[in-house]
């Protein structure tokens, strides 16, 4: 395994990690592609609309999926994600045209030296809102 | 028709087993922006100490995905899924997914509550790999909204 992230050294609150992610239409689809989740209110306007929601949304599951990256790239090591849960609150609209912006920061919410586990507590935001609840990882660092 | 409560605890059989490929875990990797050497390039997986390239940690939802369309093809279940909302999710690891692994897939319904005039189940897959031994165990909630939601 790659070096990581030293325990000791972390305190609640430290912030470990932030990410941009511009996600297009595009991200969309190449999502439904690769986890099989064809449900077309992730790429039809008009079936979007229909069922009423104010535009095509991002895959929940896409915006869990890319939220904890910034915290294993800090791990050094996707393995080292040992759980990962999410509340899907608010959803993500992408434009057509724009596409969507999707900020996430990731910071120390616990510290167990013992076990050599840390939680990290997400913030992910879209239009400055939040999108996901509970948003925590636990990582094993030693 | 409303979600029928005696859906809780019932097990369903398990799901084929998957063959996770090398390159289906690259391709899963690029749609959720994992830049991790570990999830591209089997070297830099073997030097880190696993036979093949990493899945992410939301990988499993590939394999899950089998157990869910049990869950909501079962005749007496009631969930429309047109209504169905994802509320949420969770993946409890053993140890990370690596091409390779055939991993097999059981879902169990934890529970079915209702909320306002909506309905809640939460459904758990265990996955275990060709050897029966816990690789991790998937979970997500859903939403069922009612009828006048």
């Amino acid at each position: 395994m790659s070096t990581a992230p030293d325990i000791s050294t972390l305190t609640v609150g430290d912030v470990v990690a932030q990410q941009t992610y511009s996600l297009s239409r595009d991200s969309l689809v190449r999502y439904a592609g690769a986890s099989g989740d064809f449900n077309p209110i992730h790429y039809r306007d008009d079936v979007a609309s229909d069922v009423g929601l104010p535009g095509v949304l991002a895959h929940g599951m896409l915006t869990m999926g890319l939220a904890v990256q910034p915290v294993v790239d800090w791990a050094g090591d996707p393995g080292r994600v040992v759980d990962y849960t999410v509340r899907f609150t608010r959803p993500v609209v992408v434009s057509p045209a724009d596409g969507a912006v999707v900020e996430v920061s990731a910071k120390v919410g616990q510290v167990d030296a013992e076990a050599g586990v840390v939680r990290v507590d997400l913030t992910v935001t879209f239009e400055g809102a939040t999108v996901l609840g509970k948003a925590q990882a636990r990582v094993r660092l030693a | 028709m409303p979600v029928n409560p005696d859906l809780a605890g019932r097990v369903f059989p398990p799901a084929s087993p998957y063959l996770v490929g090398r390159e289906k875990i690259r391709e899963f990797s690029r749609a959720v922006f994992a830049t991790s050497p570990l999830n591209h390039d089997p070297e830099a997986a073997r030097a880190a100490g696993y036979s093949d390239v990493v899945a992410p940690p939301t990988f499993p939802v590939v394999i899950q995905e089998a157990t869910l369309a049990q869950l909501l093809a079962e005749p007496d279940a009631g969930i429309d899924f047109s209504r169905v909302v994802h509320g949420e999710q969770r993946f409890e690891s053993s140890r990370p997914i690596v091409a390779g692994d055939e991993l097999t897939a059981t879902l169990t319904v934890a529970s079915v509550k209702s909320l306002g005039g909506n309905a809640m189940v939460t459904a758990r897959s265990e996955i275990v790999d060709e050897t029966g031994a816990h690789v991790v165990t998937a979970t997500s909630t859903l939403v069922i909204r009612g009828e006048d939601a």
